[in-house]
């Protein structure tokens, strides 16, 4: 399983690059790709998340191939 | 409906009139426009602020407004919509946002401007980083239009 993760913000700060590659067997969940993430760099209990451009949460399933993103709450406007 | 994310400055009276000319024309259809313009403060939370950078999430930037415009047309009953959002750096006084909605009654229009407005607050994929006189900072959150 390839997933590609896409991180913004701060978050982008905090892990140091906008996006990277992770491949794992044992993905299935978004809480399965920050469990791998938060090993390295703990992202804030705030953290938000989408699969393919849409909102997702900590249960969503994800496939081979989605592109997941973590982001913090949005300022705009 | 149209969506525009933009990198440079600009003028959100301008944008509404040639809009208005261009899309909807002497139609002789729409009664009521209401418009919201968000515009860079100088001040926030206290601190001066003296610049802003305004970063998206091309694409889903995009397709979350198209969301939001889509459930307010499922909402209210009107014609046609413009949203103009700025990212890049910005200064004091720049406009940041532009929705404007038209539509044959004033309901309509007022109701749907505020909607689109309040949704794009809270789902859209902005994030504002501001540049005080000492410091750079990512702006946490923002806060609810209903209770302010």
């Amino acid at each position: 399983m390839a997933i590609r993760v896409r991180y913004f913000a701060n978050l982008r700060e905090l892990v140091g690059h906008s996006e990277e590659e992770l491949s794992a067997e044992n993905i299935e969940t978004i809480a399965d790709i920050l469990r791998i993430i938060n090993q390295k760099n703990k992202l804030p209990d705030t953290v938000l998340q989408a699969i393919n451009m849409d909102y997702a949460d900590l249960n969503s399933t994800v496939k081979d191939g989605d592109e997941v993103a973590f982001f913090p709450p949005v300022t705009g406007g | 409906m149209a969506i525009y994310i933009r990198e440079t400055a600009f003028d959100p009276w301008q944008e509404t009139l040639s809009y208005q000319q261009n899309q909807l024309g002497k139609s002789g259809k729409f009664g009521a426009t209401a418009s919201f313009i968000g515009t860079m403060r100088d001040f926030n939370e206290g601190d001066d602020i003296q610049a802003m950078t305004l970063e998206h999430y091309p694409g889903m930037t995009e397709k979350q407004l198209e969301k939001i415009v889509t459930e307010a047309e499922q909402q209210w009953d009107f014609i046609d919509s413009l949203i103009i959002h700025r990212v890049g750096d910005l200064f004091p006084n720049d406009p940041i946002v532009l929705v404007v909605v038209w539509s044959a009654h004033r309901g309509a229009a007022f109701d749907a401007c505020r909607f689109i407005m309040e949704a794009l607050k809270s789902k859209a994929p902005f994030w504002k980083k501001e540049t005080l006189p000492s410091e750079v900072r990512w702006v946490e959150k923002n806060t609810d239009g209903y209770s302010n």
